[in-house]
């Protein structure tokens, strides 16, 4: 069932995450960073707010299920998971190495919890869409919740499920966009020489409202609403929900963050340190109330 | 062993940006990973001719064989799995069917991708693409390799795949060695056996037929940088005469070079193939190190695997072997 946690812990979780993120990839030496530090709020607020799981029971069959097709963030999922119990937060450091269950993509042969093999950026949407289809036919409650990257929506596969997913009326679906504004190497802006995907700003909502899909839009990195908005994303209404969640990449640490060459860089010791200072001011600087 | 220098994908880059200054018809196209593959290269130097595409790579080859068509020459550039895996029904109907001249670039071939695991890594690229009928297939070993074949292939008129890797790559060819499409080369002399390998396995190749050397064996070593055409007369001129024929890839032992050699040297001579590389399984994250080790790639995991076929082709009874060169009479 749905940890309730106060939103103060959310925001200590997510400091927690942030910074077994950073220190698995430079005990790796390998893996993404920008990705994952923009997920962090909403997997987050998934895991400890909305999903409807068993840490202790993993494969439990009535669990929500959830897909995170933006795969190269998986280092992000396993910092969140093991918060939440599925292993022990140590484990995250075998992160990348040879023969561990934590695979630079999500591999659900090897780490019981996952419930789709991600990576090649597109195709764990369509998954997810049958995963749904499937839960509607055998009269399954569960909801499934889907994780993509505003870059991965560039793949013609997410249009093709959001075609599908419309037509069926699949209200057990809900897909998260993480809109960072950013993905790996993306169309240079030579006026802003910025890198930036095809869509911008309030462009990729609309996209998935044409497709037919019910738009809720949220601010990703606010823990206080965010639990509130995925909730409401998954009360059927009818069609399937998408949450598209302006974020920022690298978000947490000043100097990754919105810089697209953090993708998918390591950290030198001297950079880790400087980050993890931040992510300890943040963890004990009580949040503004606007 | 000899150290490495810069990795094939700079060397593509480098390549690609100036065969694109000097002929206006270069396109390249990239999905999203130019910062990866080498690519960005020619984004700096011809920003007008670079094409991005996004992630979408079943696009980005359709509309490659769509500007061959009004006169370019695209190479398309993004990691092997998306290239081929992703893409392949683009580049089946689309670029091999009609025989376009589009260069497929796959980055991060093999199993060294920078530990992103088994959805990155692809291991039946070459066997997937060699059994396209038209394809031109090619894995080059080292710089100076790399730099002739991207040439090479930007006035090729017709369909080509070329795999390019991650990491920094050990040299074997001087400035002198001329690369041809559809030719083999000899890269080391020896008598007691016959290795043979294409890409940048053939570095580590070369690594183990000195360890071989040491204890004893004498191997000769027959890099393969086309692995389609292959070059039969070179197959079968190293293998008469030699005991064993071992060939070596970073790809699935099924279909890839280790098939190419064995279909040719099926008909053509008699002698026992044996096939290393991957053993039909899928990969893993893992420091480059460990997962040669574990995968049996590196120079000493070949050098033991290649003694141990050996003394199992010599504890093989002779008369069997006599009967069955009769036979064939
Ligand atoms: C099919 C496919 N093509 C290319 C890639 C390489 N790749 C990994 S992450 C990435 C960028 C993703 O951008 P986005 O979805 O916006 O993710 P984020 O910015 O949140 O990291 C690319 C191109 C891939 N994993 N899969």
């Amino acid at each position: 069932m749905s940890a309730s946690v106060e939103e103060a812990d959310l925001r200590t979780l997510a400091c927690d995450a942030r910074e077994t993120v950073l220190r698995a990839v430079a005990n790796a030496r390998g893996g993404h960073l920008g990705g994952p530090l923009s997920a962090v709020d909403l997997l987050i607020a998934l895991y400890f707010g909305v999903l409807r799981i068993r840490p202790e029971e993993p494969t439990w069959p009535e669990r929500d299920r959830f897909v995170l097709s933006k795969g190269h963030s998986s280092v992000a999922l396993y910092a969140v998971m093991a918060l939440r119990g599925y292993f022990p937060l140590e484990e995250v450091m075998t992160f990348d190495a040879i023969n561990s269950r934590l695979q630079g993509h999500p591999d659900m042969t090897a780490l019981p919890g996952l419930d789709m093999s991600t990576g090649s950026l597109g195709l764990g949407f369509s998954a997810g869409v049958g995963i749904a289809l499937g839960a509607q036919l055998k009269g399954s409650g569960f909801t499934t919740f889907v994780m993509l990257g505003d870059g991965e929506c560039n793949e013609g596969t997410v249009w093709e499920g959001a075609h599908v997913a419309h037509r069926y009326r699949l209200d057990n679906l809900v897909a998260v966009v993480d809109q960072n504004g950013l993905q790996q190497f993306g169309w240079l802006d030579p006026s802003t020489g910025r890198r930036v995907p095809p869509y911008v700003g309030a462009e990729l909502a609309d996209r998935w409202r044409a497709f037919g899909w019910r738009v809720l839009e949220a601010d990703g990195h606010d823990l206080r609403t965010l639990p509130a908005v995925l909730q409401d994303a998954r009360e059927g209404s009818g069609a399937p929900t998408v949450v598209v969640a302006r974020t920022v990449k690298g978000k947490g640490v000043s100097f990754m963050e919105g810089d697209y060459s953090w993708h998918s860089r390591v950290p030198t010791s001297d950079e880790l340190a400087r980050a993890l200072g931040e992510i300890d001011v943040t963890r004990r600087t009580p949040e503004r109330v606007p | 062993m000899r150290l490495p220098g810069p990795a094939l994908r700079q060397v593509l880059g480098e390549t690609l940006s100036e065969l694109a200054g000097k002929d206006p018809k270069i396109v390249v196209l990239d999905g999203d990973v130019g910062s990866s593959t080498g690519g960005a290269a020619v984004e700096t130097a011809h920003p007008e001719r670079y094409l991005q595409t996004g992630i979408g790579e079943q696009n980005m080859v359709a509309m490659a064989a769509g500007l061959a068509t009004v006169g370019f020459v695209p190479f398309i550039t993004t990691f092997a799995c998306f290239a081929v895996a992703r893409a392949l029904d683009s580049i089946r109907v689309l670029v091999a069917q009609p025989g376009l001249p589009v260069t497929i670039v796959g980055g991060y071939a093999g199993l060294l991708t920078g530990m992103t695991g088994k959805t990155h890594q692809i291991f039946n690229d070459v066997a997937i693409m060699r059994s396209l009928a038209s394809m031109t297939v090619i894995a080059p070993a080292d710089q100076i390799e790399t730099r002739q074949v991207i040439e090479r292939l930007a006035a090729l008129d017709g369909p080509a795949y070329v795999q390019i890797t991650r990491e920094p790559s050990s040299a074997i060819f001087d400035e002198d060695y001329r690369f041809e499409v559809g030719r083999a080369v000899t890269v080391r002399h020896g008598h007691d056996l016959v290795l043979i390998s294409t890409g940048v396995q053939t570095t580590r190749v070369v690594d183990a037929a000195e360890l071989l050397a040491e204890r004893g064996v004498s191997a000769a070593v027959l890099h393969c940088p086309t692995i389609k055409p292959i070059d039969e007369t070179s197959l079968v001129e190293a293998a008469l005469g030699a005991e064993l024929v071992v060939t070596v890839e970073e790809q699935s032992v099924l279909g890839g070079l280790g098939g190419a050699v064995a279909e040719v040297l099926a008909d053509k001579a008699l002698v026992p193939v044996k096939r290393l590389g991957i053993q039909d399984c899928y990969g893993e994250s893992g420091p480059n190190e460990a997962l040669l080790e574990k995968y049996r790639l590196s120079a000493a995991r070949v050098a033991d695997d290649v003694e141990q076929l050996l003394s199992t082709i010599h504890s093989r009874n002779e008369p069997a072997i006599e009967r069955s060169r009769l036979d064939d009479d």
